[in-house]
Order: C-alpha cells, then sequence, then structure tokens
C-alpha cells in the first residue's frame, strides 16, 4: 500500500532495528517532588512523564461516587514534543487518549477503598516520536505504584504494526506515518488480559493473531523495565546523612 | 489499648525494616491469609501496594511505604479547624474525608449556642491534637477531645509526612521522638496522620530531621545515624553562637 521502504531485504527497519526488536526503554520512578508518585518512560525518544495526586477529596463534588474512587486522567503533549507545535489546549486526539489510559488504569486500582475520592494522573509527553499513548499509560502505571495506590498489579504498554508487509514491535515516528496498521495494546499481566486494544487499518485474522503475540513479548519486557524503575527508587537511595 | 497497637506496630515496622523485602503491586507472596496490602488472586496471595512484605505465621502482609492517610478508630492525629457549622467543627486532618468534631465530644459544659460563639473555643485554623472515635463505612469520621493527651496546640510549626512513616518518627517506644525532643530542645506532638507539630528554638533543625527520617525510613540503624547528625549541628550551632 504504502510507497515509502521503511524495511528493507535483511528484515532492518530505517532505524536499524529488527523487526520484533524494540527502541531502548528508560523507566525511573519518584522523578517529581511535588507529586504523591511520579513516573519516567521512554521508548527512545517517545518521553513521557507522569505525576499522580491522591486519593483526594472530588473536585466538583457532584462527580463523587459514593461507593469508589474516581480516576481523572489528563494527557497532554509538550508544545514542543513533535516537530510542529502542538497547541497546549485540549484536544479531540488527547481527550481521548486521556479516556483510554484511564481505563486502562481503573482496570487495576481497587476503587473501592477509598469511595468518596479522587485519584489525578497528569501526563505530559515531553518528546513524540509515535507510541505516546503506551508510553503515558507505562509512565501513569509506575506513578501510581510509586503513590501507595492499591493495585492488583501494573499496567504495561506497548504498540505493534505492520510496515511493507512485515509485522513490527513498537512502532515509530516514520512507520506510524507511513505504515500500514497500528495497534496499541496495554496488557495486565496477572490476569493475562489486555486492557487496551486500539487498531486502525486493515489485518486477517491470521495477521491479528501474531501481532498480538508480537505484543505480549513487548509488554513482558516493559513490565520488567517498570518493576526495576520502582525497585531502584528505594535501593539506590544513598544511606549516608549529611 | 491503642498505645499497646501502635507500640507493636512500630516494632513490627522496625523489624520488618530490617529484613527489607521490597514487594510492588502484583508481585506473589505465596499461599495462605491475605493481611493488609495484599489480595487474593487465583489461590496466590499477591501484594497490592509498593511497600516492604513480611510473613506471619500463614498471614501475609505489605506495610506500604508510600499513601495517603485513611482514618482508622482510635487514631492520634492533629487537624485542622476548617469550618464551623451549627454546633460541630469541620476538622481537616491531612486525609480526604473531612472529620467532625461534635460540642459534646469537646466541652463538657453546657453551651448556650444563642448566646456563645463557638469560635471561643476552637477557632478557624486553630490545630487541635484529637482522637478518632469512629469511622464509618462511608468514610464519616467522627473526632474527639475526650482524651487525656487531647488539647489545643498553640504556637509552633506543623510538617506534614508520608502517614505510613509515622511509627518510624515515633521509634521504638518513643525512642526516636523522645531522642530529637530531648536533643533539640523542642516539644513535639506526632499525628497518625502524618502531621507534626513542633514548637521550640530549633524547631527548623528538628523538622530537618524528620523530614530525614521520612527518606530513609525503609532503612535500618537509623536512630543512631539522626542522633549523630544532630549532635553535629547542634555543635556548629553552638560554636556559631559562641563567636557572635
Amino acid at each position: 500500500m504504502s510507497e515509502v521502504k521503511l524495511i528493507d531485504e535483511r528484515g532492518i527497519r530505517l532505524d536499524g532495528r529488527r523487526c520484533d526488536e524494540m527502541r531502548e526503554i528508560v523507566a525511573k520512578a519518584g522523578i517529581l517532588k511535588q507529586a504523591n508518585g511520579s513516573g519516567y518512560f521512554a521508548f527512545g525518544n517517545t518521553v513521557a512523564i507522569a505525576g499522580v495526586f491522591g486519593p483526594k477529596e472530588v473536585i466538583p463534588k457532584h462527580l463523587e461516587d459514593p461507593e469508589r474512587a474516581i480516576v481523572r486522567c489528563v494527557y497532554s503533549m509538550a508544545p514542543f514534543s513533535t516537530k510542529e507545535r502542538v497547541s497546549p489546549a485540549p484536544s479531540r486526539r488527547s481527550i481521548e487518549i486521556s479516556m483510554v489510559v484511564r481505563k486502562a488504569l481503573e482496570s487495576v486500582v481497587f476503587l473501592e477503598e477509598y469511595p468518596k475520592t479522587m485519584i489525578e494522573v497528569y501526563i505530559e509527553i515531553l518528546e513524540a516520536n509515535a507510541s505516546t499513548r503506551c508510553a503515558a499509560i507505562n509512565a501513569a502505571a509506575i506513578a501510581m505504584a510509586d503513590a501507595g495506590i492499591p493495585m492488583r498489579d501494573l499496567v504495561s504498554s506497548v504498540s505493534v504494526g505492520k510496515v511493507n508487509g512485515h509485522l513490527i514491535l513498537d512502532v515509530s515516528g516514520k512507520e506510524d506515518e507511513e505504515g500500514d496498521v497500528d495497534i496499541p495494546v496495554a496488557y495486565y499481566p496477572r490476569k493475562n488480559k489486555f486492557v487496551l486494544l486500539q487498531m486502525d487499518g486493515v489485518l486477517t485474522e491470521e495477521e491479528f493473531e501474531r501481532a498480538i503475540n508480537l505484543a505480549l513479548e513487548g509488554c513482558k519486557k516493559v513490565y520488567e523495565a517498570q518493576k526495576k524503575a520502582l525497585r531502584q527508587r528505594y535501593e539506590e537511595v544513598e544511606f549516608e546523612i549529611k | 489499648m491503642s498505645e499497646i497497637s501502635q507500640e507493636s506496630q512500630i516494632k513490627e515496622y522496625e523489624r520488618i525494616a530490617s529484613e527489607r523485602k521490597l514487594v510492588l503491586p502484583g508481585d506473589v507472596l505465596g499461599e495462605g491469609r491475605a493481611g493488609q496490602g495484599t489480595y487474593i488472586d487465583q489461590g496466590v496471595v499477591v501484594a497490592k501496594v509498593l511497600g516492604l512484605a513480611e510473613t506471619r505465621g500463614n498471614m501475609h502482609f505489605v506495610i506500604p511505604l508510600n499513601g495517603i492517610y485513611s482514618p482508622r478508630r482510635g487514631d492520634n492525629v492533629i487537624g485542622i479547624i476548617k469550618e464551623i457549622v451549627m454546633s460541630r467543627w469541620i476538622v481537616d486532618i491531612n486525609s480526604p474525608y473531612p472529620a467532625i468534631l461534635s460540642l459534646s465530644e469537646s466541652l463538657n459544659t453546657f453551651v448556650d449556642l444563642t448566646k456563645t460563639d463557638l469560635t471561643r473555643y476552637y477557632d478557624f485554623g486553630d490545630v487541635i491534637f484529637a482522637r478518632v472515635l469512629s469511622v464509618t463505612k462511608s468514610k464519616l469520621v467522627q473526632l474527639t477531645m475526650k482524651d487525656r493527651r487531647c488539647r489545643k496546640l498553640i504556637g509552633g510549626r506543623l510538617i506534614k509526612i508520608t502517614p505510613t512513616k509515622v511509627p518510624r518518627v515515633i521509634g521504638k517506644n518513643g525512642s526516636m521522638v523522645e531522642m530529637i525532643k530531648r536533643k533539640t530542645g523542642c516539644s513535639i506532638v506526632v499525628g497518625q496522620n502524618g502531621v507534626v507539630w513542633i514548637r521550640g528554638a530549633n524547631s527548623d533543625l528538628a523538622a530537618e530531621v524528620i523530614y530525614k527520617i521520612e527518606r530513609y525510613a525503609h532503612k535500618v540503624g537509623l536512630t543512631n545515624k539522626i542522633e549523630e547528625y544532630l549532635d553535629r549541628k547542634l555543635k556548629e550551632r553552638s560554636a556559631r553562637g559562641g563567636s557572635e
């Protein structure tokens, strides 16, 4: 379908990765001092940071749920995150992403433990090079665990795509623009379930099956990176009181 | 009763801190019963918060390292008067749920509300040390002042720390907080909701070390290190005071 050549004969992508290879992952926890919990997650040069506040009093009051906590999630892209400046105002796209991220997180949080409260999750994309919603979910999951919010598990997310007839893991810039298919998924490891699955483009049933399995492998790597980040937050605090 | 449970809680914390087994949400703790900070999934006990894991008998627990204050009956808390409505005060206790202090739970005398303004007893912004009388399922929190230790806290400064680290600030049988009080000469009151009230000349230093304790709460041998640090700082301070 696409004219641009994104994968060469040896199956090497534009940035030198193999089809089932991910960009370099950088994950950190506790990077913001003012938030109750915070996380940083990067796939190569797609960078997301997240800050979590609460559980706290619900504002405005009428949104309050007497039986469970509500999650407020705001995804936003920094004006300097892309080639062309993005307006900092909420757009159709960012509202949609805020919603899907919220739903993915809600499925693992014990909301009933804090009735009449609200958990705020603010996600900022510092640099965008495709798969921003995946990085956003990963950063937000780290931030939530860091804030001490009771969760069933972390959520890990990665995207898969199809370019020039090849299935690829962790879609990046050009592949997103010129590729045929883009599927972001979020995975809930303990239950072995997906909590986010979106797709644009067309795949056969067999290709879809393969794509999902590819995503699963990616999510497991992300999950390990997230856990490592949270552990490091407490283990690397040097113990010298000066 | 509550003091005994608090003491045992502190001992627990010390012991767990020495083992230092850090777990994350979703980590499997093994088979058995699910205690605080855990849940059962597919027949095994799983951690639900980031914290230090502990097993007692076949019961698994996780002591969280971060999180907000969730009021429980019998807790001693420090609150700030936020609002006065009819015959009760609404108190901010550093939790998502505001607490209610009713007239009958704070005073022993009869008050004629038509003639007396309630600000005479507790005014807006007043700081009180109170006990949690009850918490309902819908998180309606009631406070009481009818306890020997409950009183209005006058003057001083307030600092907020992570509520889960309060036992560490108090220390074994209150050893940590007593040590800070003795060395700095400050009056210190620690609320289980993570609010600490400090009054005295060296209150800045006391606040500083409390923040340090919060930061290193999951480490062992903290009391000694804090003591050394305080000694050093106080020495510097008196040396500086002497030269001026």
